[in-house]
């Protein structure tokens, strides 16, 4: 290709820097690759390789400079070992549970996140399953597609939102913004979290059961690590109690899922709208069954718009890190 | 049913008489008792063995109020048989099966729910609306089928808009132009039956959602059907219908339509706060104090 640009004619001498793309990252799918890329560097995908994983980065290891990491290639002391030039990791994920981030201190790798690109889409989301679950909207939708309105009548009625004392789990970016939402639709709110966060007014529970015990509804925001796993367990869930209903945006494991099945079956929850789960995309079959729970595959971050603002972030980090100039969202624990 | 019509007469001839044409949802969810009250009793019409006309005949003079909802219109003619009713309650977010005219005519006051089912129907639209938007009963369907382990993820497609502001369009087809979504929240009269038409259906456009909350006549429903089933509106999140509760077979196979069966404002909560405004519109009715949400003319 015919070039008048110099800078590109430097770069075909000297060849651009490295990111490894393990696997392809679901937002690849949604808007195309083009999005993501730079003319600063380029992608070394190994999922379009035959060869296997180990044997991939051993040609590439030393070139590589940067891992693009998505949920499902997750980021280990191994692999980090494999790839000593890596200086960076990127993330396309809203969590970060799948990096090892202590290896990556020890070893001084920067890690960034994706700052706030999801935080108005899994709030959304959040909010629209939770209104979901208390006026039923999916099984009345279900209900009237299968013909039932004019032979069996009305459907059972659901609860009113406003009013509800709604406990967020993990008070970060995203469970601030549902925060936001639930408080306009005439709901209570307050939380638990790590730390008390000083610009909030709501009332802050240091114990998760106490927090299910003084709510209605409890939203799951957190990101899963070792002392979320299984946070929400057989102890909250009866705190919660019959009335009491669960959202889940985080991740599966934060709740023991066997646990939460057995209180829907036995009614000692009033419902549930998941986004995530233990074992997915193999969901317990005993969800099926059930009319007061909304099952939503995995999506909450997922629009157009937000993959959007997630592929500018992206290359902003990586291109930022080339030219050494300071990240646009690095992740820095507390 | 002599028993019911002795048990009438049984009560005290000095209490005022409230008529019930149709049972209403409010009393059907809640029992009558909530809204019994030493100011009126209630006559149930279709308690009485008499056929309608007798019936309303043998008590016209002790009827002083009607309390109604959307299965038992208040025409005209009906008042014409009850010389001696001077208020109707509507149990109901919509007054359009009353002869407002005729009320106003005949000097007979209306009460309406007043704001008990607003918080309710607004949730109701917000949430059908995040659920086209956002394919939460879709993409849930898709779960239930054990298609996410067979298919994967499920394909997304949705927009959100900010407002930041209310602009106000005099125009409605100018309204549908300008916006990615349609919420339908107005009542159901004569200037409104089948305001959403072909001509704003069009001006929504391709990408377009529409969510009912209001009456099914307002949307004219052929037109909306044709334009969900040949991808000229991109989905519907619909309450309310012309012909309850039978719906077009179309919209029950489309998947960007949420159909949910006229339930929007009923909540047990909302019911009790209707029905302690009914009680209220009553009592202060038969005491002479003024109406707690009367209907006025605009």
């Amino acid at each position: 290709m015919a070039s008048t640009d110099p800078q590109e004619s430097v770069q075909e001498l000297s060849p651009l820097p490295k990111v490894l793309v393990p696997k392809i990252p679901p937002s690849f799918c949604i808007i195309g690759e083009e999005p993501f890329t730079s003319t600063k560097f380029q992608y070394l995908k190994a999922y379009e390789s035959p060869l296997p994983l180990d044997q991939f980065l051993a040609t590439h290891a030393h070139s590589v400079k940067a891992i693009l990491s998505t949920a499902s290639a997750p980021v280990t002391a191994d692999l980090l070992q494999l790839l000593p030039a890596v200086r960076l990791v990127v993330t396309t994920s809203a969590g970060l549970n799948q990096i090892d981030l202590p290896e990556c201190r020890r070893r001084g790798i920067a890690v960034a996140n994706v700052a706030t690109v999801y935080s108005a889409d899994v709030a959304d989301l959040a909010v629209g399953l939770l209104i979901d679950v208390l006026r039923k909207i999916s099984a009345s939708n279900r209900y009237v597609k299968q013909g039932n309105w004019p032979t069996r009548g009305d459907y059972p009625l659901g609860s009113k939102l406003g009013g509800k004392r709604v406990g967020i789990v993990g008070l970060g970016n995203i469970g601030y913004e549902v925060a936001k939402r639930l408080e306009a639709f005439g709901c209570c709110i307050s939380y638990n979290s790590r730390k008390k966060k000083p610009y909030v007014s709501y009332p802050f529970y240091e114990n998760v059961c106490e927090l299910a015990a003084n709510c209605d509804a409890l939203i799951i925001c957190c990101g899963l690590t070792d002392q979320t796993r299984h946070l929400i367990n057989k102890e909250v869930l009866s705190a919660l109690g019959k009335k009491g209903v669960i959202v889940n945006i985080g991740r599966g494991p934060i709740i023991d899922e066997k646990e939460m099945v057995r209180f829907l079956m036995e009614g000692k929850i009033a419902g549930a709208g998941l986004d995530v789960f233990e074992n997915e995309p193999d969901v317990a079959k005993e969800f099926f069954a059930l009319d007061n729970v909304v099952l939503s595959p995995h999506c909450a971050v997922f629009t157009p718009e937000s993959v959007k603002d997630l592929s500018e972030l992206v290359v902003g980090n990586l291109e930022a890190f080339f030219s050494n100039k300071p990240l646009l969202s690095e992740y820095v624990d507390e | 049913m002599e028993n019911k019509d002795h048990n009438q007469n049984h009560q005290s001839e000095d209490l005022p008489q409230v008529l019930l044409l149709k049972p209403t949802p409010v009393m059907a969810v809640l029992g009558e008792h909530q809204f019994s009250s030493n100011k009126y009793q209630f006559l149930k019409a279709w308690e009485s063995p008499l056929p309608l006309c007798q019936f309303l005949t043998k008590y016209a003079n002790s009827i002083q109020a009607i309390l109604c909802s959307g299965a038992a219109s208040v025409t005209d003619d009906l008042l014409q048989l009850l010389p001696s009713v001077r208020l109707v309650v509507a149990a109901s977010a919509g007054t359009n099966h009353i002869d407002l005219m005729a009320c106003c005519r005949r000097g007979i006051s209306v009460t309406n729910a007043g704001n008990v089912f607003s918080d309710d129907g607004a949730d109701a639209a917000v949430g059908l609306l995040f659920d086209i938007l956002r394919k939460i009963s879709a993409a849930d369907r898709y779960v239930r089928q054990g298609l996410w382990v067979k298919k994967g993820d499920y394909a997304l497609g949705s927009k959100k808009k900010t407002f930041v502001s209310y602009p106000f369009y005099s125009n409605i087809c100018e309204l549908a132009a300008d916006s990615d979504a349609l919420i339908i929240c107005c009542a159901l009269t004569d200037q409104t039956r089948h305001m959403i038409n072909k001509e704003v259906l069009s001006a929504l456009g391709k990408e377009g959602v529409i969510v009912n909350i209001g009456r099914g006549a307002i949307i004219d429903e052929k037109e909306l059907v044709r334009c969900l089933v040949e991808g000229e509106i991109a989905g519907a999140g619909l309450d309310v219908f012309e012909k309850e509760p039978d719906i077009p077979k179309q919209l029950l196979e489309l998947e960007n339509v949420v159909l949910s069966p006229h339930n929007a404002v009923f909540t047990p909560e909302s019911f009790l706060a209707l029905s302690e405004l009914v009680v209220g519109n009553l009592e202060a009715f038969f005491s002479n104090l003024p109406l707690l949400s009367p209907v006025m003319d605009e």
